[in-house]
């Protein structure tokens, strides 16, 4: 199983787990502390007008984030 | 019959301040926690005999020390040991909120679970086992609606008891962090132990799990208390967070990360349940936010939520500023009537009437711009602003959110500054914050409108409206390529980063709105009755004194009196064109003297002695009396231009005479005027706004920003002046 892509390149309405979140320091505390951890279940649901931020549903909850920041994030997506 | 402090905590978007709120209605008290500008909020009351101070703390996802809001929290927590914690839940997002609430129990501070918004569990078909929750938690559970006050009472009489019942006892909770934290930890916990390491305060194996965390505060803390211990302590963590990069490719903080929620989710698994097993039921929120952020529609309906905004604020907000503007009137002709002429009615009338009624004359539109503000804020949408706009603002160093401040200050010409700068609380990011509280001033607001009005219709008869246009746009690119500046310079530092919560929309409450609407406007009121009457008082000393000599005055009374006697002489038979003719050349003499007084005073002085270096932007010494007095707010521009061409009192609605004036002096060239406008556009904010910066951020903020804000003013309006001469 060697389909893991970047977060930023996920697409809107699709189902991904979360493999690894590589930041450090305050970026990598944030994004934790919000539920961003390895073996989470998100669904993109949206991308901003402009194709950044991008809105994620994880854990019952609605979740923004740049794709600068999503570029720490890998996800494999999930099949229905 | 006791004293008891009980903290409030909990998530952003949460329903904690409508807890608050609910819980302590109007008993409220506003300031700030000491040092920093987050805001504190305390209510006192009693239950049964018992007082109990209550305090609101930061809504905040963590207790890291990464932001002032959450070192503030915990601080309280282990500074000031309330008896009890109520950690205010959206039970609707259980999961995450109990982050926050499992790290208040590794402190161990007796904690009691507000289930809030159990209303949005119940329609979205979610089932939440309190019980199962308490019992498995180790903590009391109660469930409420907020918004409603259901619950609230009981929440808080839990926490009471809570309190006398562990009298001030700590029981930590202890998490366990796997393999291979855990020997470290407990390694860590026996030396923390051994040497009474920070322990009067705080646990010792939460102590270790901060080291761990790399935790600045802590591990700052811990080397004024004894640096030989921290060292050891920081020794351990280097080494395993060697071991557990090479072994697990994590560091020990995601670690930590990894197992909370472990922990949290093998306890929720079986608190919540989905009867309702429809996973891809779209909630009404996921619908909304399908056209509310619609990649057209939504950035459209936003401009026409902002312009609605806008059109209330400065419309339905100009009527009750018209009443309050007829009230200070009203009080300075009556102290006109009572007073005798002299320095007494000038400084009750000009410094202390004109200057406060000034300034207080903005409370309504503060009011109404908060009003909506608060509404939009509760119902969810700011942040979709954020959202949808965070990309652009972000290319100048900003964040999404910074829109709001922008269009309020003058962003659509008209604004004012004053409730901008206070709009920018809406902003977690505290760079990005202060580089817009900086530029947010740049826009044109109401009061520079008249200022830039008198000099197009001076000088660009033609193509007014073209260059008022061209104003507006001005401004947005200057704050904005200003703002840049700054976020690489003075302010410079990675963005924040944007991990935000969209929250579901929400209907605001009438109550929650009004209580956020009375403390910003109060807030404001209170200011002009200390620092901005002194600051008025200032500028009305400086616009003063030193007074015209005796003999000027006598020269100037001399004068005029041959002519009233020539009036007296005319008695009642003289023609009415000779007579409006004398008086008219009374008026002038009066005119003239004004003019003269003004230049004599020490506003006129400076105004002078600055003209050799003002003139490289062509400005004379009656443009530099009349931008000194515009620190006091902008309009006073025109009618000191006026005073200063002795014209004596410029209406600033009909500014045609002075227009005139400018056009005939010699000396103020269409270069000054396009200078002037630059100037007046980018140099100090009023000092009301001055005020409200430093409220919003701290005095060297504000003062960095006059000074920058006036330098840079200067200088592009000096090149301006130097290429448009070379050219007109």
């Amino acid at each position: 199983m060697n389909n893991s892509i970047c977060l930023r390149n996920a697409k809107v309405n699709q189902k991904l787990k979360i493999l690894t979140v590589n930041a450090e320091g305050e970026l990598g505390r944030r994004i934790r502390d919000m539920g961003l951890i390895p073996g989470t279940e998100v669904h993109v649901i949206g991308k901003a007008p402009l194709k950044d931020p991008v809105a994620l549903r994880l854990r019952d909850f609605t979740l923004t984030l740049r794709n600068s920041e999503a570029d720490n994030i890998t996800v494999t997506p999930q099949e229905d | 019959m006791g004293q008891y402090t009980i903290g409030i905590a909990g998530n952003p978007n949460c329903g904690k301040t409508t807890t608050f709120n609910a819980l302590t209605g109007a008993r409220q008290h506003v300031a700030n926690w000491p040092g920093v500008t987050v805001e504190k909020k305390t209510g006192t009351m009693k239950l049964g005999t018992d007082s109990l101070e209550i305090v609101d703390l930061p809504g905040t996802y963590s207790l890291t020390a990464y932001t002032q809001e959450e070192l503030v929290a915990r601080n309280f927590l282990v500074e000031e040991r309330p008896e009890a914690v109520i950690d205010v839940v959206n039970a609707d997002a259980l999961e995450r909120n109990l982050y926050l609430a499992v790290q208040i129990m590794e402190l161990g501070v007796p904690l009691v679970l507000g289930l809030n918004m159990m209303d949005e569990v119940r329609t979205s078909g979610k089932k939440i086992d309190s019980k199962k929750l308490a019992e498995l938690s180790g903590c009391r559970v109660v469930e409420t609606i907020a918004r409603d006050s259901k619950g609230t009472d009981a929440l808080l009489e839990e926490a009471l008891a809570l309190a006398k019942e562990k009298k001030g006892l700590w029981s930590p909770l202890n998490i366990s962090y796997g393999p291979d934290l855990n020997p470290v930890l407990d390694e860590m916990e026996k030396l923390i132990e051994a040497e009474q390491f920070l322990t009067d305060k705080v646990p010792a194996r939460w102590v270790g799990i901060k080291y761990l965390e790399k935790d600045k505060d802590v591990i700052d803390k811990g080397h004024l208390a004894n640096s030989k211990i921290s060292i050891q302590l920081e020794e351990i963590a280097v080494k395993i967070a060697k071991h557990t990069q090479m072994t697990l490719k994590a560091s020990p903080d995601a670690l930590i990360a990894d197992y909370r929620y472990g922990f949290i989710a093998g306890m929720i698994k079986d608190v919540v349940s989905y009867p309702v097993l429809d996973a891809d039921r779209i909630s009404r929120s996921d619908k909304m936010d399908k056209v509310l952020t619609h990649t057209f529609l939504g950035p459209l309906i936003m401009l026409g939520i902002i312009y609605v905004i806008y059109q209330i604020t400065f419309t339905v907000g100009e009527i009750p500023m018209g009443w309050l503007e007829s009230l200070f009137g009203w009080l300075g002709d009556t102290a006109t009537n009572a007073l005798p002429d002299g320095l007494l009615r000038s400084l009750i009338v000009s410094g202390i009437i004109d200057g406060v009624g000034g300034v207080l004359g903005f409370v309504p539109l503060i009011m109404f711009m908060f009003l909506m503000i608060s509404a939009l804020e509760d119902s969810g949408y700011i942040a979709r602003m954020a959202y949808m706009l965070d990309r652009v603002f972000k290319i100048f160093g900003l964040h999404g959110t910074s829109v709001l401040p922008f269009i309020v200050s003058g962003g659509i010409a008209g604004g004012c500054a004053v409730p901008g700068v206070m709009a920018t609380r809406t902003l977690r990011s505290p760079n990005e914050k202060l580089a817009t509280i900086f530029v947010a001033p740049y826009m044109t607001c109401g009061a520079k409108v008249p200022v830039f009005l008198m000099l197009c219709s001076a000088f660009f008869p033609e193509n007014a409206p073209t260059i008022m246009l061209l104003i507006t746009l001005g401004a947005w690119a200057m704050a904005l390529i200003v703002a840049r500046v700054l976020r690489s310079t003075i302010i410079k530092g990675a963005a924040t980063p944007f991990v935000m919560e969209l929250p579901p929309y929400r209907m605001p409450t009438l109550r929650g709105v009004l209580i956020h609407t009375w403390e910003r406007t109060w807030e404001y009121a209170k200011k002009a009755g200390t620092i901005i009457l002194g600051i008025s008082i200032l500028i009305w000393a400086m616009m003063t004194f030193p007074q015209l000599p005796e003999e000027r005055v006598a020269s100037y009374e001399a004068q005029r009196a041959p002519i009233t006697e020539q009036i007296e002489a005319l008695g009642e038979g003289g023609s009415e064109e000779v007579l409006a003719a004398l008086e008219d050349k009374i008026a002038d003499i009066d005119n003239t003297e004004s003019e003269e007084a003004i230049r004599n005073t020490l506003a006129g002085s400076i105004g002078t002695a600055m003209e050799p270096v003002s003139l490289l932007a062509g400005f004379n010494w009656r443009t530099n009396i009349a931008l000194t007095g515009g620190f006091a707010a902008k309009e006073v521009i025109v009618s000191t231009l006026g005073t200063a061409y002795s014209m004596g009192e410029v209406d600033t609605e009909d500014t045609d005479p002075l227009s005139e004036k400018l056009v005939a002096d010699p000396m103020f060239t269409t270069a000054s005027a396009i200078a002037l406008i630059i100037f007046t556009m980018l140099y100090a904010p009023c000092f009301v706004t001055v005020v409200a910066m430093a409220r919003e951020s701290s005095w060297t903020w504000a003062a960095y920003s006059v000074v920058g804000s006036t330098g840079l003013a200067f200088v592009l309006s000096v090149a301006a002046y130097q290429i448009a001469s070379a050219f007109i």
